[in-house]
């Protein structure tokens, strides 16, 4: 039997993640330089509609693995629905978003199949016949070339924006689908979760800002907020934050960039005092120009940058609020 | 509740990291701290420890100087420790850091285990969950609530986005903890003097070997990511940095 891969795109109440076609983009894209056999799954309860959405793209098949105990979300579920299809079904390589609902069961799936999960890869490369996955180590200031040294199947997820979603190829014609009724016995499950909900309603929209001018850890007090604040207004921006000024309350949750916050894309995003952690990348790097200023010239954020200031923010933003003023008036 | 809060020692945030001369780790004569989100956890023990009573156990897996993340805890507030002590505990996958853990907690009974939901290193983002696995407990991530009820638990995920979800689950359960979860709290002067009588129990790889395995994924090579932007540094003093960042602004970016 050739070797496979399986991509399980992710469904959220039914609906198909859209991360998942650049999911399948990384399918196809190592299927073709390997050889090896893509298949694709969807996992859930009723969700035939998605499994022939995916059958649209190049792939040789498509799983609908079903099971009424898929729906709601449970990594008890979805671990024990998945250990049964792929103990019949092997596969060389699972590869999965990175998504938090994954990040939820794979480890999990991943140990009760005696082998490992080589998490938030950001590419691959195949050389000598090995397949290598890259990954991101100590909050991207390194990266690192991981290998499996396991008996498989290896499942590797990739983080959001590493392959193009309108790279993926279109089949010649539909893939065929087989669905798969798998059984997950009474007393697997063992959580009970309720509804997903909001918060409140998100006061801020800052997908549609053009001019974010956000802050880190750099700003070090609460009370140096306002200088970012009256740059942000200076630009006719809106303010912004990573992760850590949120939890302190420094700003409001709905001004947080990143992965439990906004993903944004304005024209302009200027990064105050942030270093670039991984999960606040993920939320800015479609911005189509990236100014960083930080004291640390290796922080991982002037990977990304396109105009980069290595210094004092506190020197830099004053003089830069005037030079805005004056360049406006 | 009796509950296990597991530690890890990371470098310090803002420490520079250089590459060892194989290129398959960083040099380790930097300065480390306690990875963020495991601070968050120990801190909800604490809490809930406070709420319900019961005992709080730390537990980590490192060399020598891992013990300063420990000594740490016990003066915030933990009653006792486990120090798998030993260089090759830092090369371990999630796989082998759960296993070693498992059975260093084998003869213990938890109402509740803790991690930081991802480490600052390495990443993973799945030693909670494979530990889970391992004890055959229920599990949740990416927690930022937790309340005890009449069968067991509620807590509330965070999803992405900005959706959250609460979940039902009964004890003994395994979750890993969001940051920003609570607020930290500092050790008080007599939190760090009664620390040094409280009990610390180490254990060798030896003694928890049996239970390990070979890792099932190797960093062939460590290295400093290949930029995929062109980076235009601005130099100068901050009056005349502020300049040409405006002229570029105006000019280039056309935001202006």
């Amino acid at each position: 039997m050739a070797d496979t891969i399986l991509v399980i795109v992710e469904q959220r109440e039914g609906k198909l993640n859209r991360v998942s076609w650049e999911t399948i983009a990384a399918g196809q894209a190592i299927a073709a330089q390997t050889g090896y056999t893509l298949e694709a799954a969807v996992v859930g309860s009723g969700v035939a509609a998605i499994a022939g959405e995916v059958a649209a793209k190049k792939l040789a098949k498509v799983y609908d693995v079903e099971s009424a105990k898929l729906e709601p979300y449970t990594p008890d579920a979805f671990a024990h629905a998945l250990k049964g299809f792929l103990e019949k079904h092997p596969a060389k390589l699972v590869l999965m978003p990175h998504t938090y609902q994954v990040r939820d069961f794979v480890p999990k799936l991943a140990t009760a199949l005696q082998t490992t999960a080589i998490s938030d890869a950001i590419g691959y490369r195949y050389e000598g016949g090995k397949l290598l996955f890259t990954r991101q180590m100590f909050q991207g200031k390194f990266a690192a070339d991981v290998s499996f040294a396991g008996s498989g199947p290896c499942f590797v997820t990739f983080q959001n924006g590493s392959f193009r979603a309108d790279k993926v190829e279109a089949g010649a014609a539909a893939a065929p689908i087989e669905t798969v009724s798998v059984d997950v016995p009474d007393g697997v499950v063992r959580n009970k979760p309720q509804e997903v909900f909001k918060e409140a309603k998100q006061a801020v929209d800052l997908t549609q800002a053009e001019i974010i001018v956000s802050v880190g850890r750099g700003i070090k007090e609460q009370k140096n907020i306002e200088l970012a604040k009256q740059l942000a207004d200076a630009l006719g921006g809106e303010l912004a934050a990573s992760r850590p000024i949120c939890d302190n309350g420094w700003l409001p949750m709905d001004r947080q960039i990143g992965s439990s916050g906004q993903t944004v894309a304005p024209k302009l995003y200027l990064a105050l005092g942030i270093s670039g952690a991984i999960q606040h990348i993920v939320g800015m790097k479609g911005a189509r120009s990236i100014v960083a200023i930080n004291k640390d010239s290796e922080a991982p954020i002037f990977e990304i940058a396109d105009i980069a200031v290595v210094g004092n923010l506190f020197d830099i933003v004053p003089a830069l609020i005037e030079e805005v003023k004056k360049a406006k008036a | 509740m009796k509950i296990l809060v597991c530690m890890k020692q990371v470098p310090q945030k803002d420490a520079p990291l250089k590459l060892n001369e194989a290129g398959t780790w960083i040099r380790e004569d930097v300065s480390y701290e306690v990875n963020e989100p495991d601070a968050f956890a120990l801190e909800e023990a604490l809490r809930q420890k406070e709420k319900h009573t019961g005992e709080v156990v730390v537990v980590t897996a490192g060399p020598a100087r891992a013990l300063q993340v420990l000594r740490e805890a016990l003066a915030k507030g933990a009653d006792r420790a486990i120090h798998l002590e030993g260089d090759a505990f830092v090369g371990l996958d999630a796989h082998n850091t759960a296993r070693a853990i498992a059975a260093a907690i084998k003869d213990e009974k938890f109402d509740l285990i803790f991690t930081g939901l991802q480490s600052d290193d390495y990443g993973y983002a799945q030693t909670g969950v494979i530990l889970a696995e391992i004890l055959g407990l229920p599990h949740a991530t990416i927690i930022m609530q937790i309340e005890k009820t009449d069968a067991g638990i509620r807590v509330k995920r965070e999803l992405e986005a900005g959706f959250f979800q609460f979940v039902d689950m009964p004890l003994p359960a395994v979750l890993t903890i969001q940051s920003g979860i609570n607020k930290l709290r500092y050790a008080t002067l007599i939190g760090i003097k009664q620390a040094k009588n409280k009990p610390l129990r180490k254990v060798t790889l030896a003694e928890v070997q049996l239970a390990m395995g070979t890792n099932l994924q190797k960093i062939e090579k460590l290295y400093v990511p290949q930029k995929s932007k062109n980076t235009e540094f601005l130099e100068g003093p901050p009056a005349e940095v502020a300049k040409k960042l405006v002229e570029k602004l105006k000019n280039e970016l056309r935001v202006i």
